[in-house]
């Protein structure tokens, strides 16, 4: 189903901004960067392109692409990661507590745009695409912080851009890290990674122990997802490895039970993992820490004790 | 049954051990795992390009950057640290609890991207756990790190252990469809619901972490001020 705004002109609003970045680096010639901006704004910019080549079984645009991350895992190496200086002298003007309000605006624009999505039409099409609801919103949410961000601040256009591109440099490559690892998690789920550590799991644990199974399945999922930084790509895996054949069908797990809860045991990987960089590298450099762990190590605690209660209610409540 | 895939999780665990720039450490495991698996050039960069472009949704945050740097240019976490200051009684602890208790209920409606670490952390969460951590004294560097770090493991928290009870969210609707195929009909509520213990503990023991680091800073905060005042002249 089509809709008026679709995530799709959401990712070229990303192109633009990703282009932006290129330029301004190209023209203070640090090319390595400005050629690694470049490549992703590719990748939003023909993205849809890409994908409908594909389906139609042309492979020529996608292998292009492919090329691309080859070229964007080079640029990552040598993209030096000098500081981009800030504008001069910092306006003295004081806004006072006005300012939050563009702040602000991300988050409730966001969750206004979702909440009143479902009745807005337009031309008979819904105004929002929505299979992507928040993400449009989310989109949608920024180019209004911005405008009322620029209305407070009374700054220019180019001023914005200028900060948002030093912020994109100073995280550099880490910006585009969850994208790769989601890239490399498909990657893994097509060469068949994941049904041979279910098959090695599988060989090594005693089959006919109900307990032996359940942490068995448990810690196969806080494994792989701590490998893949997803739990969702761990799941299928266990579940066809362990969590079906042996917990539901030979031991008689009640299976929403057992998916529930297996699933929440992955995600005390994920919290555990630098393959998660979206969650746990990415705020880290936001942040300014000058440990890239630092986040890990605050959710290390927490996500172990929950580790442990999540395995003992999966023991005392998937057996019945 | 063809092991040599696994080489590449080798190479992702060998890359991040010895430091390696991330991004390369990755695209090279991939282009290992797809090696060693038989893939031929074409196939594998198809599938590198297609998987890339699938991914995009998560770099969307970058929307808001320009407006959170045009924001703190003009002096936004400044503001956010005076006004947490104004309010004596908002401590660490509270302003970190309410904060993970939000996050969780407005995950449980699927509001998953109000919040997040360019969205909320990095502008706004920070700069007020910064300034709700050092009424006193200034926090030294480890301190800091501490505190920072604390704020963006609550936002992971509250987001991870709150979206799993929404039922239109995808861990339901992909733990559903798994079994739907494997011939075991389920209904969304169902999986949902076995959702809230977990939820629950997991917001009990994070915020008795937060009021134990907030114990901790507060501390010796205290032990600053107490000095300041034997010290000063009278």
């Amino acid at each position: 189903m089509s809709a008026a705004i679709r995530i799709e002109y959401i990712f070229w609003l990303v192109a633009a901004l990703l282009a932006i970045c290129a330029f301004k680096n190209l023209a203070e010639r640090r090319w390595a960067m400005a050629a690694f901006w470049g490549v992703i704004a590719c990748a939003f910019a023909f993205g849809e392109l890409i994908r409908a080549a594909s389906a139609a079984g042309q492979r020529g645009p996608a292998q292009a692409m492919g090329a691309g991350v080859i070229a964007l895992g080079l640029l990552a190496m040598g993209g030096s990661r000098a500081a981009v200086p800030g504008a001069a002298d910092p306006p003295a003007a004081d806004i006072g507590n006005r300012l939050f309000l563009p702040a602000l605006a991300i988050p409730l624009a966001t969750l206004v745009i979702v909440l009143v999505a479902p009745w807005l039409h337009v031309f008979g099409m819904p105004l929002i695409d929505a299979s992507q609801p928040t993400l449009v919103a989310l989109g949608l949410a920024c180019v209004i912080a911005l405008a009322a961000a620029l209305r407070t601040t009374g700054a220019r256009v180019g001023e914005a851009f200028s900060e948002g591109r030093r912020l994109l440099d100073a995280l550099g490559s880490v910006a585009l890290l969850p994208m790769v690892l989601a890239t490399l998690g498909s990657v893994f789920a097509a060469t068949g990674v994941g049904d041979v550590i279910a098959h090695i799991v599988g060989m090594t644990i005693p089959i006919d122990n109900r307990l032996a199974c359940l942490a068995a399945f448990a810690f196969g999922m806080v494994v792989f997802t701590m490998i893949m930084g997803n739990a969702f790509a761990a799941f299928p895996v266990m579940m066809a490895g362990i969590g079906v054949p042996l917990l539901v069908v030979k031991h008689g797990a009640l299976p929403a039970v057992l998916g529930s809860l297996g699933m929440l045991t992955g995600y005390c990987g994920t919290l555990l993992t630098p393959m998660a960089a979206n969650f746990n590298i990415v705020p880290a450099v936001l942040l300014e820490l000058p440990d890239q762990y630092a986040v890990i190590r605050a959710q290390i605690p927490t996500a172990l004790i929950l580790l442990c209660i999540n395995v003992a209610l999966m023991a005392l409540l998937v057996f019945r | 049954m063809n092991y040599w895939p696994l080489i590449g999780v080798a190479v992702v665990i060998a890359g991040f051990a010895l430091k390696r720039n991330a991004v390369l450490v990755v695209v090279a495991a991939g282009v290992t795992s797809a090696l060693a698996a038989g893939m031929s050039i074409g196939d594998l960069l198809a599938l590198l390009g297609n998987a890339f472009v699938s991914n995009r949704a998560l770099l969307l945050f970058t929307l808001t950057l320009p407006v959170i740097g045009l924001l703190e240019r003009y002096g936004l976490r400044e503001r956010a640290e005076a006004w947490v200051a104004g309010f004596r009684s908002l401590s660490l602890a509270r302003l970190l609890i309410a904060y993970l208790g939000g996050r969780q209920l407005l995950a449980m409606f699927g509001l998953i991207d109000l919040g997040g670490h360019a969205q909320t952390v990095r502008p706004l969460l920070a700069p007020m756990s910064e300034a709700a951590a050092s009424r006193d004294c200034r926090l030294d560097d480890a301190e800091r790190v501490r505190v920072l770090s604390l704020a963006a493991a609550t936002d992971n928290v509250g987001r991870f252990f709150g979206e799993d009870v929404f039922l239109a969210f995808g861990a339901v609707l992909l733990i559903q469809g798994f079994y739907e195929r494997n011939g075991i009909h389920l209904e969304p509520m169902q999986i949902a619901l076995w959702a809230l213990p977990t939820a629950i503990c997991a917001f009990v023991i994070h915020a008795l972490r937060i009021v134990f680091v907030a114990r901790t800073l507060a501390a010796r905060q205290r032990e600053v001020a107490a000095a300041r005042v034997d010290g000063a002249p009278s």
